[in-house]
């Protein structure tokens, strides 16, 4: 594809090997160190669920058990499939037990490797078959009605209890919407742990817990077959259970996923170990799973000034798309993030935000980016800020980005009322529709602002990600470079659950994961 | 429906601006006009415009023009009211919980610090509870600021310390502790259900029983917050949208002030 803006090629390959390496590194360290969420989730993979008379997850009763007999290092897997093994009965069966007291995993006598992995085997095989056998479910939908073409219109709905939330959801999907993402209610990323069962109280938003995700998966087909289009459902995989969460979502067929560690890490003040490492293991089952994985770079905006740090989102988006290939995940499935949120008094602003997404566009050309309305900006003048979010959705179809969440012009006064959402989707469908080939007929002119501006962000993002590949992504991170936020090595959230394999720690799910998708 | 962009109709009502009856303006003194939208779960349908006819001339609309009604679902419709409004209020007669004192810019801030304090004060301030955003505090306190307005972090006689988000209040008041704040500033974004007020709430009590609250000067601010609902929380004062670091500097430094904090 010829470039419209001109972009520098050897300059953009040049970036993506810095961008490599760091991930490279990284993964280096990634793979030493498991955590108590990758071990829940392999106790979710292995089909332990529920929760015991006072509350606690069965997954977390499993891991807080191995914690306590310093166990961690083995692996859930070892462990469980030592006991399946040992006593012939199911990882429920032994959950359950070890809840009463009953069976202490440190006790039991060790069984050779083989026979353990051949107890666990076809537990893992049967996890396997019902996650592939959603994606077929999906494929299927999507070979009957056929996708979308053009930008997939993405919607909130976020009123904190599930009933409530699929009534909403259905309008919206019947108005147009094409992606519904639940909102999850606030302070969920700080949990150590999934709530369970259907939810009807949350601040803000909805809690993620794999009974809602199956309510709501169950009533977005439902309106689909009446509209003869398939509605992807989104929630997030970030904070404290990554990996677990996307577990759930490979298991009730979730289709886009917010996935981002470095999100968590500067706008949850999660530990950067801890988060990257459970990064790795969400990402390989959202790739299994045929997930598109969100980015949050949009949000480095919210904080840092958009025009100033645009250089900033390039880098990781770089970043964010060698840590997704290092876990196997499709270009296909890469929804790199990025928004529009440049300061409306500036002049050209509009022009810097089609600079900034043309360039994005060219240099992730498969990826289906993920592209965030303006909030920072938004001041409760709703007129304004209709006419905000029409220039916003101007850049969206005029650069060909994917996945659109619909600014709202109520933004910072409430959530959505039902007619906020119809009248955003209006906006955006009547400009995607009379500029749906605009695209197409421009060219930006050699020399130009746009193409000035294009070059310029990219020379900076290839430069800092030099600077990364120098001193690294932890120190990277310490040093404030994204969205202007400083975050130590050993600060921040869950880093006591962090632990260093053992020589005989196993992870079948990843194994077996990463055979089946793109090396 | 109207028939014609121009209002023929004639304007027999008294057109001298009264205070004490003040009314809505559209074009004309004491028009009344207003517009507004909403929606009803119900159909769209000829029922359905007189129900949003009606339900208009009850919020006190005379001759209600329902402009526009659209479908949003089966059962429910969306709609678009113009009329004039017939309710007076006595605009002589309100009271207000104002901040008075006239903002002073960053570096008037500095000079009346060093001027009537004589010591760098210090500012800590996060976004407490269970919030997760930082905007608003990030707008007050980050270097670079906000829409022109750059925030506290660049005062050079403030020592500025922002936490940033899910602070618990308990976290929050053992740093205020720790660092001998004088000004503690929340922001609360997230107001569902009113958890802003709980939160807040609590803040105050939890600040009392650690005997902060006569040593510190305290702010709250959010896209939903008044001057007035802070001071019934029991802050000293509130500051909504439209408010910057400046505003909230001088308020707090002239508070320092008043109260003889040195």
């Amino acid at each position: 594809m010829e470039s419209k803006i001109g972009l520098n090629q050897e300059l953009v390959d040049q970036a993506r090997t810095s961008a490599a390496h760091v991930a490279e590194d990284t993964q280096r360290f990634i793979d030493r160190h498991t955590t108590v969420a990758v071990e829940r989730t392999v106790c979710r993979l292995l089909g332990i669920d529920g929760v015991n008379e006072v509350e606690v997850p069965m997954p977390n009763v499993v891991v807080d058990h191995l914690t306590a007999r310093d166990l961690l290092a083995d692996g859930a897997a070892l462990r469980l499939g030592n006991a399946m093994a040992e006593t012939g009965l199911s990882p429920q069966k032994i959950a359950e037990g070890i809840d009463r007291g009953e069976i202490d995993l440190a006790a039991l006598p060790m069984h050779p490797e083989e026979e353990i992995r051949a107890a666990i085997s076809p537990v893992v095989e049967a996890t396997l078959s019902r996650i592939r056998s959603n994606v077929a479910k999906r494929n299927e939908y999507l070979d009957c009605f056929g996708d979308k073409k053009g930008p997939y219109i993405y919607l909130i709905v976020a009123t904190g209890n599930i009933y409530e939330d699929i009534t909403q959801a259905k309008a919206a999907a019947k108005q147009g919407a094409d992606v519904i993402a639940v909102i999850r209610t606030t302070g969920q990323s700080l949990l150590d742990f999934v709530p369970f069962g259907a939810t009807t109280e949350g601040f803000g938003g909805t809690y993620a817990t794999q009974e809602n995700f199956r309510l709501m998966r169950a009533a977005l087909d439902e309106v689909g077959e009446e509209q003869h289009r398939y509605i992807r459902l989104c929630n997030y995989c970030s904070g404290l259970c990554m990996p677990e969460i996307a577990a759930m979502g490979a298991l009730e067929r979730l289709d886009v996923m917010l996935n981002d560690a470095l999100y968590g890490i500067l706008f949850r003040d999660i530990n950067m170990q801890r988060t990257i490492i459970d990064q790795y293991f969400s990402r390989v089952i959202n790739s299994f799973a045929g997930v598109i994985i969100n980015t949050g770079e949009d949000n480095y905006l919210t904080t840092a000034d958009a025009y100033e740090e645009a250089h900033t989102v390039l880098a990781s988006q770089f970043l964010n798309e060698q840590f997704a290939v290092q876990a196997g995940l499709p270009e296909e499935q890469m929804g790199l993030g990025h928004a529009f949120e440049m300061d409306p008094d500036l002049p050209n602003a509009f022009l810097y935000e089609l600079a900034q997404a043309q360039m994005a566009r060219e240099i992730f050309p498969k990826a289906p980016l993920k592209y965030m309305p303006p909030t920072k900006f938004m001041t409760g003048n709703i007129f304004r800020g209709h006419v905000q979010d029409a220039l916003f959705n101007m850049v969206t179809i005029l650069t060909n980005q994917k996945i659109h969440l619909l600014g709202m012009m109520t933004e910072a006064i409430h959530t959505p009322f039902m007619s906020d959402r119809a009248l955003a989707i209006e906006n955006a469908q009547y400009i995607f529709r009379t500029m749906a080939d605009l695209g197409n007929d421009i060219e930006f002119k050699e020399g130009g602002i746009i193409r000035t501006r294009a070059a310029e962000v990219l020379q900076k993002a290839a430069d800092l990600l030099a600077e990364i590949e120098r001193i690294g992504l932890f120190a990277t991170l310490e040093k404030g470079v994204f969205a202007d936020i400083k975050r130590p090595l050993d600060g921040g959230k869950g880093l006591d659950g962090v632990t260093k394999k053992s020589d005989r720690y196993f992870n079948p799910f990843i194994e077996e994961m990463r055979k089946e998708v793109r090396a | 429906m109207s028939s014609g962009l121009y209002d023929m109709s004639a304007k027999d009502f008294d057109k001298t601006l009264d205070l004490t009856k003040l009314k809505p303006y559209g074009d004309t003194m004491n028009d009344g006009k207003v517009q507004l939208s909403f929606t009803l779960p119900v159909p769209n349908n000829d029922r359905g415009m007189e129900a949003a006819r009606l339900y208009s001339r009850k919020m006190g609309l005379e001759e209600p023009n329902v402009a526009y009604a659209r479908t949003l679902d089966k059962e429910f419709t969306f709609y678009v009211v113009y009329g004039s409004c017939s309710h007076t209020i006595d605009y002589t007669k309100i009271q207000i919980h104002a901040i008075e004192d006239v903002s002073m810019e960053m570096d008037e801030v500095d000079e009346y610090i060093k001027e009537h304090i004589g010591r760098k004060i210090v500012v800590l301030g996060a976004s407490t509870g269970t919030d997760a955003h930082t905007v608003g505090i990030d707008a007050i306190m980050n270097r670079k600021g906000f829409a022109g307005h750059y925030g506290l972090e660049r005062y050079e006689m403030i020592e500025a310390l922002n936490m940033g988000a899910q602070v618990p209040n308990e976290e929050f008041l053992a740093k205020a502790k720790e660092i001998n704040a004088d000004v503690l500033l929340v922001s609360q974004t997230v107001t569902q259900k009113n958890i802003h007020i709980i939160n807040l709430t609590e803040l105050i009590e939890l600040a009392e029983a650690e005997g902060l609250r006569a040593k510190c000067v305290m702010c709250c601010g959010g896209a939903r917050i008044t001057h007035e609902l802070a001071k019934e929380l029991g802050f000293d004062a509130g500051f909504g949208p439209g408010k910057f670091a400046n505003d909230v500097a001088t308020f707090c430094v002239k508070e320092m002030v008043r109260r003889g904090m040195k």
